[in-house]
Protein backbone atom coordinates (compact mmCIF):
# COMPACT_ATOMS: atom_id res chain seq x y z
CA UNK A 1 0.00 0.00 0.00
CA UNK A 2 1.52 3.36 -1.01
CA UNK A 3 2.46 5.72 1.79
CA UNK A 4 1.98 9.47 1.49
CA UNK A 5 3.48 12.12 3.73
CA UNK A 6 1.61 15.36 4.30
CA UNK A 7 3.67 18.19 5.78
CA UNK A 8 1.51 20.89 7.27
CA UNK A 9 2.35 24.58 7.19
CA UNK A 10 3.73 24.44 10.73
CA UNK A 11 5.98 21.50 9.87
CA UNK A 12 3.83 18.75 11.38
CA UNK A 13 4.25 15.57 9.37
CA UNK A 14 1.67 12.83 8.85
CA UNK A 15 2.54 9.68 6.95
CA UNK A 16 -0.54 7.71 5.96
CA UNK A 17 -1.47 4.61 3.98
CA UNK A 18 -3.36 5.32 0.78
CA UNK A 19 -5.40 2.99 -1.39
CA UNK A 20 -4.28 2.77 -4.99
CA UNK A 21 -6.98 4.19 -7.24
CA UNK A 22 -8.18 6.58 -4.54
CA UNK A 23 -7.11 10.21 -4.58
CA UNK A 24 -4.56 11.95 -2.39
CA UNK A 25 -7.45 14.07 -1.07
CA UNK A 26 -9.35 10.95 0.02
CA UNK A 27 -6.25 9.66 1.80
CA UNK A 28 -6.03 12.99 3.65
CA UNK A 29 -9.68 13.02 4.72
CA UNK A 30 -9.65 9.38 5.85
CA UNK A 31 -6.72 10.19 8.07
CA UNK A 32 -8.10 13.38 9.52
CA UNK A 33 -5.68 15.82 7.91
CA UNK A 34 -7.63 18.98 8.53
CA UNK A 35 -5.59 21.28 6.31
CA UNK A 36 -7.30 19.56 3.38
CA UNK A 37 -10.82 20.99 3.38
CA UNK A 38 -12.24 19.45 0.18
CA UNK A 39 -15.46 21.40 0.34
CA UNK A 40 -16.84 19.99 -2.93
CA UNK A 41 -15.90 16.43 -2.02
CA UNK A 42 -13.53 15.86 -4.91
CA UNK A 43 -15.32 17.46 -7.83
CA UNK A 44 -12.52 19.82 -8.87
CA UNK A 45 -14.87 22.74 -8.27
CA UNK A 46 -13.75 24.41 -5.04
CA UNK A 47 -9.93 24.54 -4.86
CA UNK A 48 -9.85 23.84 -1.11
CA UNK A 49 -7.65 20.71 -1.26
CA UNK A 50 -4.51 22.45 -2.56
CA UNK A 51 -1.15 20.81 -1.99
CA UNK A 52 2.35 21.79 -3.02
CA UNK A 53 4.02 18.66 -4.35
CA UNK A 54 7.59 18.16 -3.14
CA UNK A 55 10.05 19.07 -5.90
CA UNK A 56 11.44 15.53 -5.97
CA UNK A 57 7.96 14.17 -6.72
CA UNK A 58 6.69 16.83 -9.08
CA UNK A 59 7.64 14.98 -12.27
CA UNK A 60 6.13 11.69 -11.06
CA UNK A 61 2.85 13.38 -10.11
CA UNK A 62 2.70 15.33 -13.36
CA UNK A 63 1.03 18.59 -14.29
CA UNK A 64 -2.63 19.55 -13.70
CA UNK A 65 -5.23 19.08 -16.41
CA UNK A 66 -6.65 22.17 -18.11
CA UNK A 67 -9.77 21.94 -15.93
CA UNK A 68 -7.66 21.71 -12.77
CA UNK A 69 -5.41 24.56 -13.91
CA UNK A 70 -8.50 26.75 -14.22
CA UNK A 71 -9.64 25.77 -10.74
CA UNK A 72 -6.19 26.65 -9.36
CA UNK A 73 -7.13 30.25 -10.21
CA UNK A 74 -9.42 30.10 -7.17
CA UNK A 75 -6.65 28.96 -4.84
CA UNK A 76 -4.05 31.13 -3.12
CA UNK A 77 -0.25 31.17 -3.20
CA UNK A 78 -0.22 28.82 -6.15
CA UNK A 79 3.24 27.59 -7.16
CA UNK A 80 4.42 25.72 -10.26
CA UNK A 81 4.26 22.46 -8.26
CA UNK A 82 0.80 23.12 -6.80
CA UNK A 83 -1.97 20.61 -7.44
CA UNK A 84 -5.48 19.93 -6.22
CA UNK A 85 -5.14 16.72 -4.22
CA UNK A 86 -8.53 15.43 -5.41
CA UNK A 87 -7.07 15.23 -8.90
CA UNK A 88 -4.01 13.14 -7.97
CA UNK A 89 -4.73 9.41 -8.21
CA UNK A 90 -2.66 7.22 -5.93
CA UNK A 91 -0.57 4.61 -7.76
CA UNK A 92 2.16 2.23 -6.61
CA UNK A 93 4.70 4.50 -8.26
CA UNK A 94 3.70 7.31 -5.88
CA UNK A 95 4.69 5.26 -2.82
CA UNK A 96 6.63 7.71 -0.62
CA UNK A 97 5.00 10.84 -2.09
CA UNK A 98 5.56 14.03 -0.10
CA UNK A 99 3.17 16.98 -0.34
CA UNK A 100 2.91 20.20 1.66
CA UNK A 101 -0.41 21.68 2.68
CA UNK A 102 -1.02 25.45 2.85
CA UNK A 103 -1.98 27.34 5.99
CA UNK A 104 -5.23 28.50 4.40
CA UNK A 105 -7.53 26.88 1.85
CA UNK A 106 -9.77 29.90 1.36
CA UNK A 107 -11.84 29.38 4.47
CA UNK B 1 -37.20 49.36 6.04
CA UNK B 2 -39.76 48.07 3.54
CA UNK B 3 -43.21 46.62 4.38
CA UNK B 4 -42.91 43.04 5.56
CA UNK B 5 -43.63 40.26 3.07
CA UNK B 6 -46.11 37.92 4.74
CA UNK B 7 -45.80 34.21 4.14
CA UNK B 8 -46.80 31.00 5.90
CA UNK B 9 -43.26 29.68 5.94
CA UNK B 10 -39.92 31.22 5.09
CA UNK B 11 -37.29 28.76 3.90
CA UNK B 12 -33.66 29.79 4.24
CA UNK B 13 -31.70 28.06 1.50
CA UNK B 14 -32.86 26.99 -1.96
CA UNK B 15 -30.75 23.86 -2.25
CA UNK B 16 -32.33 20.46 -2.93
CA UNK B 17 -33.70 20.11 0.58
CA UNK B 18 -35.14 23.64 0.69
CA UNK B 19 -36.76 23.03 -2.69
CA UNK B 20 -38.29 19.72 -1.64
CA UNK B 21 -39.61 21.38 1.52
CA UNK B 22 -41.76 23.56 -0.78
CA UNK B 23 -43.35 20.36 -2.11
CA UNK B 24 -44.06 18.82 1.27
CA UNK B 25 -45.42 22.09 2.65
CA UNK B 26 -47.45 22.71 -0.50
CA UNK B 27 -49.28 19.40 -0.13
CA UNK B 28 -50.41 20.67 3.28
CA UNK B 29 -51.61 24.03 1.87
CA UNK B 30 -48.64 25.92 3.23
CA UNK B 31 -47.15 28.66 1.07
CA UNK B 32 -43.45 29.38 1.10
CA UNK B 33 -40.92 32.03 0.19
CA UNK B 34 -37.26 31.07 -0.15
CA UNK B 35 -34.13 33.16 0.38
CA UNK B 36 -30.72 32.10 -0.92
CA UNK B 37 -27.40 33.91 -0.98
CA UNK B 38 -26.54 32.44 -4.39
CA UNK B 39 -27.97 34.03 -7.52
CA UNK B 40 -29.43 30.68 -8.56
CA UNK B 41 -31.37 27.81 -6.98
CA UNK B 42 -29.83 24.38 -6.31
CA UNK B 43 -27.37 25.21 -3.53
CA UNK B 44 -24.22 23.07 -3.53
CA UNK B 45 -25.68 20.91 -6.34
CA UNK B 46 -25.71 23.92 -8.65
CA UNK B 47 -22.66 25.74 -7.31
CA UNK B 48 -20.19 22.95 -6.58
CA UNK B 49 -21.11 20.00 -8.76
CA UNK B 50 -23.63 20.88 -11.50
CA UNK B 51 -22.04 18.40 -13.92
CA UNK B 52 -21.16 15.67 -11.44
CA UNK B 53 -23.31 12.56 -11.25
CA UNK B 54 -25.17 11.71 -8.03
CA UNK B 55 -25.86 7.98 -7.59
CA UNK B 56 -27.75 7.78 -4.30
CA UNK B 57 -31.10 9.43 -4.92
CA UNK B 58 -33.75 6.70 -4.39
CA UNK B 59 -35.13 5.34 -7.68
CA UNK B 60 -32.87 7.67 -9.68
CA UNK B 61 -29.77 5.64 -10.58
CA UNK B 62 -27.91 8.66 -11.93
CA UNK B 63 -28.60 12.38 -12.02
CA UNK B 64 -26.31 15.41 -12.14
CA UNK B 65 -26.40 18.16 -9.55
CA UNK B 66 -28.01 20.52 -12.03
CA UNK B 67 -30.38 17.78 -13.19
CA UNK B 68 -31.58 17.21 -9.63
CA UNK B 69 -32.09 20.91 -9.09
CA UNK B 70 -34.03 21.23 -12.38
CA UNK B 71 -36.20 18.21 -11.57
CA UNK B 72 -37.06 19.60 -8.13
CA UNK B 73 -38.01 22.95 -9.67
CA UNK B 74 -40.37 21.09 -11.98
CA UNK B 75 -41.80 19.09 -9.09
CA UNK B 76 -42.57 22.17 -6.96
CA UNK B 77 -43.95 24.28 -9.80
CA UNK B 78 -47.61 23.68 -8.83
CA UNK B 79 -46.94 25.39 -5.50
CA UNK B 80 -45.56 28.55 -7.07
CA UNK B 81 -42.95 29.47 -4.46
CA UNK B 82 -41.36 32.92 -4.47
CA UNK B 83 -37.57 33.11 -4.60
CA UNK B 84 -35.39 35.87 -3.20
CA UNK B 85 -31.96 35.12 -4.66
CA UNK B 86 -28.67 36.87 -3.98
CA UNK B 87 -29.78 37.72 -0.44
CA UNK B 88 -28.64 36.49 2.92
CA UNK B 89 -30.89 36.21 5.96
CA UNK B 90 -29.24 38.07 8.79
CA UNK B 91 -31.73 38.04 11.68
CA UNK B 92 -34.68 35.94 12.88
CA UNK B 93 -36.72 37.55 15.62
CA UNK B 94 -39.68 36.10 17.52
CA UNK B 95 -42.62 38.53 17.42
CA UNK B 96 -45.51 36.15 18.18
CA UNK B 97 -46.38 32.69 19.39
CA UNK B 98 -44.85 31.68 17.09
CA UNK B 99 -44.47 34.41 14.50
CA UNK B 100 -41.13 35.46 13.13
CA UNK B 101 -39.71 38.61 11.63
CA UNK B 102 -36.84 37.77 9.33
CA UNK B 103 -34.55 40.31 7.69
CA UNK B 104 -32.02 40.03 4.88
CA UNK B 105 -28.80 41.88 4.13
CA UNK B 106 -30.66 43.70 1.36
CA UNK B 107 -33.13 45.14 3.84
CA UNK B 108 -36.04 42.86 2.96
CA UNK B 109 -38.35 41.92 5.84
CA UNK B 110 -40.54 38.82 6.09
CA UNK B 111 -43.18 37.78 8.56
CA UNK B 112 -43.70 34.04 8.76
CA UNK B 113 -45.52 31.61 11.05
CA UNK B 114 -42.63 29.21 10.79
CA UNK B 115 -39.06 29.38 9.51
CA UNK B 116 -37.19 26.47 7.97
CA UNK B 117 -33.41 26.64 7.95
CA UNK B 118 -32.21 24.53 5.03
CA UNK B 119 -28.88 26.27 4.80
CA UNK B 120 -26.63 23.26 4.05
CA UNK B 121 -23.05 24.15 4.91
CA UNK B 122 -23.99 27.74 5.70
CA UNK B 123 -23.72 30.51 3.16
CA UNK B 124 -21.52 30.75 0.11
CA UNK B 125 -19.32 33.77 0.59
CA UNK B 126 -16.37 35.18 -1.38
CA UNK B 127 -12.96 33.73 -0.58
CA UNK B 128 -10.71 36.19 1.21
CA UNK B 129 -7.13 36.28 -0.04
CA UNK B 130 -4.57 35.43 2.66
CA UNK B 131 -2.85 38.80 2.61
CA UNK B 132 -1.55 40.05 5.95
CA UNK B 133 -3.48 43.04 7.21
CA UNK B 134 -6.28 42.89 4.62
CA UNK B 135 -9.12 43.11 7.19
CA UNK B 136 -8.98 46.86 7.92
CA UNK B 137 -9.42 47.59 4.22
CA UNK B 138 -12.42 45.32 3.67
CA UNK B 139 -15.52 47.23 2.57
CA UNK B 140 -13.63 50.52 2.45
CA UNK B 141 -10.90 49.73 -0.08
CA UNK B 142 -11.18 45.98 -0.63
CA UNK B 143 -14.46 44.76 -2.10
CA UNK B 144 -15.61 41.22 -2.90
CA UNK B 145 -18.63 42.40 -4.87
CA UNK B 146 -19.68 45.53 -6.71
CA UNK B 147 -22.89 46.95 -5.30
CA UNK B 148 -22.62 50.43 -6.83
CA UNK B 149 -20.35 51.10 -9.79
CA UNK B 150 -20.19 54.80 -8.91
CA UNK B 151 -18.07 53.90 -5.87
CA UNK B 152 -15.25 53.27 -8.31
CA UNK B 153 -15.48 56.33 -10.55
CA UNK B 154 -12.11 58.08 -11.05
CA UNK B 155 -10.36 55.55 -8.82
CA UNK B 156 -7.22 53.56 -9.45
CA UNK B 157 -8.50 49.98 -9.37
CA UNK B 158 -6.80 46.63 -8.95
CA UNK B 159 -8.97 43.69 -9.99
CA UNK B 160 -7.60 40.25 -9.14
CA UNK B 161 -8.69 36.97 -10.74
CA UNK B 162 -9.04 35.18 -14.06
CA UNK B 163 -12.68 34.15 -14.28
CA UNK B 164 -15.83 35.80 -15.53
CA UNK B 165 -16.38 37.95 -12.42
CA UNK B 166 -12.91 39.49 -12.73
CA UNK B 167 -13.27 40.00 -16.48
CA UNK B 168 -16.84 41.32 -16.38
CA UNK B 169 -15.98 43.89 -13.75
CA UNK B 170 -12.81 44.82 -15.60
CA UNK B 171 -14.86 45.60 -18.70
CA UNK B 172 -17.62 47.38 -16.77
CA UNK B 173 -15.38 49.49 -14.57
CA UNK B 174 -12.58 50.31 -17.02
CA UNK B 175 -14.54 53.18 -18.66
CA UNK B 176 -15.18 54.97 -15.35
CA UNK B 177 -11.97 54.14 -13.47
CA UNK B 178 -9.03 56.52 -13.48
CA UNK B 179 -6.79 53.56 -14.23
CA UNK B 180 -7.52 49.87 -14.03
CA UNK B 181 -5.06 47.04 -13.50
CA UNK B 182 -6.12 43.43 -13.89
CA UNK B 183 -3.90 40.97 -12.02
CA UNK B 184 -3.97 37.24 -12.60
CA UNK B 185 -1.59 34.46 -11.61
CA UNK B 186 -1.10 33.30 -15.23
CA UNK B 187 -1.49 34.79 -18.70
CA UNK B 188 -4.45 32.57 -19.51
CA UNK B 189 -8.06 33.34 -18.65
CA UNK B 190 -10.88 30.89 -18.10
CA UNK B 191 -13.58 33.54 -18.58
CA UNK B 192 -15.76 33.88 -21.69
CA UNK B 193 -13.52 34.18 -24.79
CA UNK B 194 -15.34 37.32 -25.91
CA UNK B 195 -14.57 39.05 -22.60
CA UNK B 196 -10.94 37.93 -22.79
CA UNK B 197 -10.64 39.40 -26.30
CA UNK B 198 -12.19 42.70 -25.22
CA UNK B 199 -9.84 42.90 -22.23
CA UNK B 200 -6.80 42.16 -24.39
CA UNK B 201 -7.86 44.84 -26.88
CA UNK B 202 -8.04 47.40 -24.06
CA UNK B 203 -4.57 46.38 -22.89
CA UNK B 204 -3.21 46.63 -26.46
CA UNK B 205 -4.75 50.10 -26.79
CA UNK B 206 -3.06 51.20 -23.56
CA UNK B 207 -6.43 51.80 -21.85
CA UNK B 208 -5.70 49.43 -18.96
CA UNK B 209 -2.90 47.30 -17.53
CA UNK B 210 -2.61 43.55 -17.29
CA UNK B 211 -0.19 42.11 -14.75
CA UNK B 212 0.73 38.50 -14.11
CA UNK B 213 1.41 37.59 -10.51
CA UNK B 214 -0.08 37.56 -7.02
CA UNK B 215 -0.57 40.26 -4.40
CA UNK B 216 1.75 39.80 -1.43
CA UNK B 217 1.34 43.02 0.53
CA UNK B 218 -1.00 45.98 0.87
CA UNK B 219 -0.15 49.53 1.85
CA UNK B 220 -2.29 52.37 3.07
CA UNK B 221 -3.76 53.73 6.27
CA UNK B 222 -7.09 54.08 8.04
CA UNK B 223 -8.81 51.64 5.72
CA UNK B 224 -7.68 53.53 2.64
CA UNK B 225 -5.48 51.57 0.28
CA UNK B 226 -2.72 53.39 -1.59
CA UNK B 227 -0.76 50.56 -3.16
CA UNK B 228 -0.11 46.85 -3.44
CA UNK B 229 3.01 44.77 -3.88
CA UNK B 230 2.82 42.20 -6.65
CA UNK B 231 5.05 39.17 -6.91
CA UNK B 232 5.48 38.32 -10.56
CA UNK B 233 5.79 34.86 -12.07
CA UNK B 234 9.58 35.34 -12.04
CA UNK B 235 9.52 36.14 -8.33
CA UNK B 236 10.27 39.86 -8.82
CA UNK B 237 8.40 42.27 -6.55
CA UNK B 238 6.81 45.41 -8.01
CA UNK B 239 4.41 47.98 -6.66
CA UNK B 240 1.15 49.17 -8.16
CA UNK B 241 -0.72 52.28 -7.02
CA UNK B 242 -4.32 51.57 -6.18
CA UNK B 243 -7.28 53.10 -4.35
CA UNK B 244 -9.35 49.95 -4.32
CA UNK B 245 -8.83 46.22 -4.81
CA UNK B 246 -11.46 43.75 -5.98
CA UNK B 247 -10.39 40.10 -5.50
CA UNK B 248 -12.47 37.43 -7.27
CA UNK B 249 -11.38 33.96 -6.11
CA UNK B 250 -14.74 32.24 -6.12
CA UNK B 251 -16.91 31.24 -3.19
CA UNK B 252 -16.52 29.16 -0.09
CA UNK B 253 -19.03 27.91 2.47
CA UNK B 254 -19.11 29.75 5.76
CA UNK B 255 -21.51 29.19 8.62
CA UNK B 256 -22.40 32.89 8.50
CA UNK B 257 -25.25 34.40 10.54
CA UNK B 258 -26.62 30.98 11.64
CA UNK B 259 -24.18 31.29 14.54
CA UNK B 260 -26.10 34.34 15.80
CA UNK B 261 -29.60 32.86 15.78
CA UNK B 262 -29.68 31.74 19.37
CA UNK B 263 -29.05 28.02 19.01
CA UNK B 264 -26.59 26.06 21.02
CA UNK B 265 -24.68 24.75 18.03
CA UNK B 266 -22.90 21.41 18.06
CA UNK B 267 -19.86 21.42 15.76
CA UNK B 268 -21.43 24.32 13.83
CA UNK B 269 -24.65 22.33 13.33
CA UNK B 270 -28.14 22.94 14.73
CA UNK B 271 -29.48 20.20 17.04
CA UNK B 272 -33.07 19.20 16.25
CA UNK B 273 -35.86 16.95 17.54
CA UNK B 274 -35.89 13.89 15.29
CA UNK B 275 -39.66 13.53 15.18
CA UNK B 276 -40.29 17.07 13.88
CA UNK B 277 -36.89 18.55 12.96
CA UNK B 278 -37.79 21.51 15.09
CA UNK B 279 -34.97 23.34 16.85
CA UNK B 280 -34.92 24.53 20.46
CA UNK B 281 -36.90 27.57 19.27
CA UNK B 282 -40.54 26.51 18.62
CA UNK B 283 -41.61 27.21 15.04
CA UNK B 284 -38.01 27.25 13.84
CA UNK B 285 -36.96 24.13 11.97
CA UNK B 286 -33.62 22.95 10.60
CA UNK B 287 -33.40 20.35 7.82
CA UNK B 288 -30.65 18.97 5.61
CA UNK B 289 -26.91 19.28 6.14
CA UNK B 290 -27.22 22.16 8.64
CA UNK B 291 -28.85 20.03 11.37
CA UNK B 292 -27.55 17.31 13.65
CA UNK B 293 -29.10 14.48 15.66
CA UNK B 294 -27.95 11.02 16.73
CA UNK B 295 -27.20 8.99 13.61
CA UNK B 296 -27.41 11.95 11.23
CA UNK B 297 -26.11 11.31 7.72
CA UNK B 298 -25.46 14.27 5.45
CA UNK B 299 -27.33 12.80 2.51
CA UNK B 300 -29.82 14.52 0.24
CA UNK B 301 -32.27 11.70 0.92
CA UNK B 302 -32.07 12.37 4.67
CA UNK B 303 -32.94 16.00 3.97
CA UNK B 304 -35.95 14.94 1.92
CA UNK B 305 -37.24 12.79 4.78
CA UNK B 306 -36.66 15.60 7.24
CA UNK B 307 -38.62 18.00 5.01
CA UNK B 308 -41.65 15.69 5.07
CA UNK B 309 -41.70 15.39 8.86
CA UNK B 310 -41.01 19.10 9.32
CA UNK B 311 -44.09 19.93 7.21
CA UNK B 312 -46.37 17.95 9.55
CA UNK B 313 -45.33 20.07 12.52
CA UNK B 314 -45.24 23.32 10.54
CA UNK B 315 -48.90 22.67 9.62
CA UNK B 316 -49.69 22.84 13.31
CA UNK B 317 -48.33 26.42 13.46
CA UNK B 318 -49.64 27.67 10.11
CA UNK B 319 -53.14 26.13 10.22
CA UNK B 320 -53.68 25.51 13.96
CA UNK B 321 -57.41 24.94 13.68
CA UNK B 322 -57.24 22.53 10.72
CA UNK B 323 -57.05 18.80 11.29
CA UNK B 324 -54.24 17.17 9.37
CA UNK B 325 -55.21 13.97 7.54
CA UNK B 326 -52.40 11.90 6.14
CA UNK B 327 -52.90 11.27 2.41
CA UNK B 328 -51.08 9.75 -0.57
CA UNK B 329 -50.54 11.53 -3.86
CA UNK B 330 -51.40 8.29 -5.67
CA UNK B 331 -54.95 8.16 -4.34
CA UNK B 332 -56.00 11.50 -2.87
CA UNK B 333 -57.99 13.70 -5.25
CA UNK B 334 -57.41 16.65 -2.96
CA UNK B 335 -53.63 16.27 -3.24
CA UNK B 336 -53.91 15.67 -6.97
CA UNK B 337 -55.85 18.93 -7.33
CA UNK B 338 -53.04 20.78 -5.57
CA UNK B 339 -50.58 19.19 -7.97
CA UNK B 340 -52.75 20.20 -10.92
CA UNK B 341 -53.12 16.61 -12.16
CA UNK B 342 -56.73 15.91 -11.20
Amino acid sequence: MPRITFIEHDGTEHTVDADTGATVMEAALRNGISSIVAECGGGCTCATCLVHVDDAWSAAVGPPSAEEEEMLDSAFEVKPTSRLSCQIKVTESLDGLVVRTPSYQGR
Amino acid sequence: MSDPIKTDVLIIGAGPVGLFAVFQLGLLDIKAHLVDILDKVGGQCAELYPEKPIYDIPAVPLITGQGLSDALMQQIKPFNPTFHLGEMVTTIENIGDPLFRVTTDRGKVFEANAVVIAAGGGSFQPKRPPINGIEPYENTSVFYAVRKMETFRDKKLLIVGGGDSALDWTLNLQPIAKRLTLLHRRDDFRGAPDSVNKMRALVAAGAMDLRIGQVTELEGADGQLTGATIKGGDGALTRVETDAMLPFFGLTMKLGPVADWGFELKDELIPVDVSTFETSRPGLFAIGDINTYPGKLKLILSGFHEAALMAQKAHHYVHPSKRLVFQYTTSSTSLQKKLGVS
